[in-house]
């Protein structure tokens, strides 16, 4: 699971408000090179929520200087582009969970997929 | 890249070993996948560098397309654990780095939280079957829903209207592309010549490979309702 993906995904469990982000709580990730189209990524951009960005890179210990914020006129900024471009596409979740941040039900990554599945109750 | 390199490689895509009826799980043959893919690329430009979203991928084979073609990144979504795994081993086998899986219901899923997030998706979805009546157009909206640009889709040709009645009613606009016909000889005929692409065979020696095992009544019922058309749809956004 790569950290552009996570970005969208939420916990619809009945009776969640907020099902976003989803904590996560990787056993093993892996980083693996991934061709840097920088237009790509500074399209990307605006479709992210940043900061669950940020946390969740954060809790890979994989955020390394990636700003809390985002810079201005970051289109034109390669070096930032790169940074951004590693957390998106390049970190991986193979094992580990997902979070809901208001359940604390979770959501098993298992080599690298997440299964976001409801059971019959939680539908 | 070209046609005929995407359909060779997209030949070795491992499909479904014991493929499961209810989820009308049946591969989309290599022709099809790379007629349909190219079409996409060439005249339409919205693979490369792209975000696509593969919606009932299975085994995979239009993601590792699209993946091929230079998607920026595919999701591929399924609700099968085996079709997933198999997924996961042939982008591993092909070495594509920009594809990434998510097992969920695409029937029952709140898409609102992926509005708009996807460029592009694209589709070979399950007709709707007896047991799962229009699991079709539950893709389709899906679908319409997390594309900000357009949604690639396969149909029976036989749901046209009711598809063109219901993107009238969504306020979206649609066109047929191509029609196929997914029986044998496969056959890929487009609707419109576009000048950028070249016509690709006509004929194919394509099978369902679905359905190789016993002679069960489901099983027979299911090949003969896929010996129909397909209409391969454009919906813009």
């Amino acid at each position: 699971m790569k950290l552009l993906t996570h970005n969208m995904l939420t916990s619809h469990v009945k009776g969640i408000t907020k099902g976003y982000p989803l904590l996560i709580k990787a056993t093993e990730v892996k980083v693996n090179e991934v061709a840097f189209n920088p237009q790509f990524v500074s399209r990307m951009i605006p479709k992210l929520e940043w900061h669950a960005l940020v946390q969740a890179a954060d809790e890979l210990g994989h955020r390394q200087d990636l700003p809390g914020d985002l810079v201005p006129n970051y289109e034109e900024n390669e070096e930032f582009l790169k940074k951004v471009h590693r957390v998106l596409l390049e970190v991986e979740v193979i094992e580990g969970c997902l979070q809901c941040p208001e359940s604390g039900r979770e959501f098993p990554i298992s080599r690298g997929i997440p299964n976001m599945l409801l059971n019959e109750d939680e539908v | 890249m070209k046609l005929k390199e995407l359909e060779s490689c997209l030949q070795q895509v491992d499909a479904f070993e014991e493929p499961k009826i209810l989820l009308e799980q049946y591969p989309t043959s290599p022709h099809i996948a790379a007629c349909m893919l190219y079409t996409i690329q060439n005249t339409f430009d919205d693979i490369e560098g792209k975000l696509v979203a593969d919606l009932g991928c299975g085994c995979g084979v239009l993601s590792i397309g699209a993946a091929m073609l230079d998607a920026g990144l595919c999701v591929g979504f399924d609700i099968d654990d085996d079709a997933l795994e198999i997924f996961r081993r042939n982008a591993e086998e092909f070495d594509v780095s920009n594809v990434d899986l998510v097992q969920c219901d695409m029937s029952s899923l709140q898409t609102e939280a992926y509005a708009n997030k996807f460029d592009t998706v694209i589709m070979n979805p399950p007709f709707g079957t007896k047991h799962n009546q229009g699991m079709d157009m539950k893709f389709l909206r899906a679908a319409l829903t997390m594309a900000e640009t357009a949604v690639y889709s396969l149909h029976k040709t036989s749901t046209r209207e009711h598809i063109q009645k219901k993107a009238n009613d969504w306020g979206v606009k649609m066109e047929v592309i191509a029609e196929l016909r997914y029986d044998l000889p496969a056959s890929f005929k487009f609707h419109k010549k576009k000048s950028a692409i070249q016509e690709p065979a006509l004929s194919h020696q394509g099978r369902v490979h679905l359905l190789s095992r016993g002679s069960n009544t489901a099983e027979q019922k299911l090949v003969s309702s896929l010996a129909l058309n397909f209409t391969f749809t454009l919906l813009y956004c």
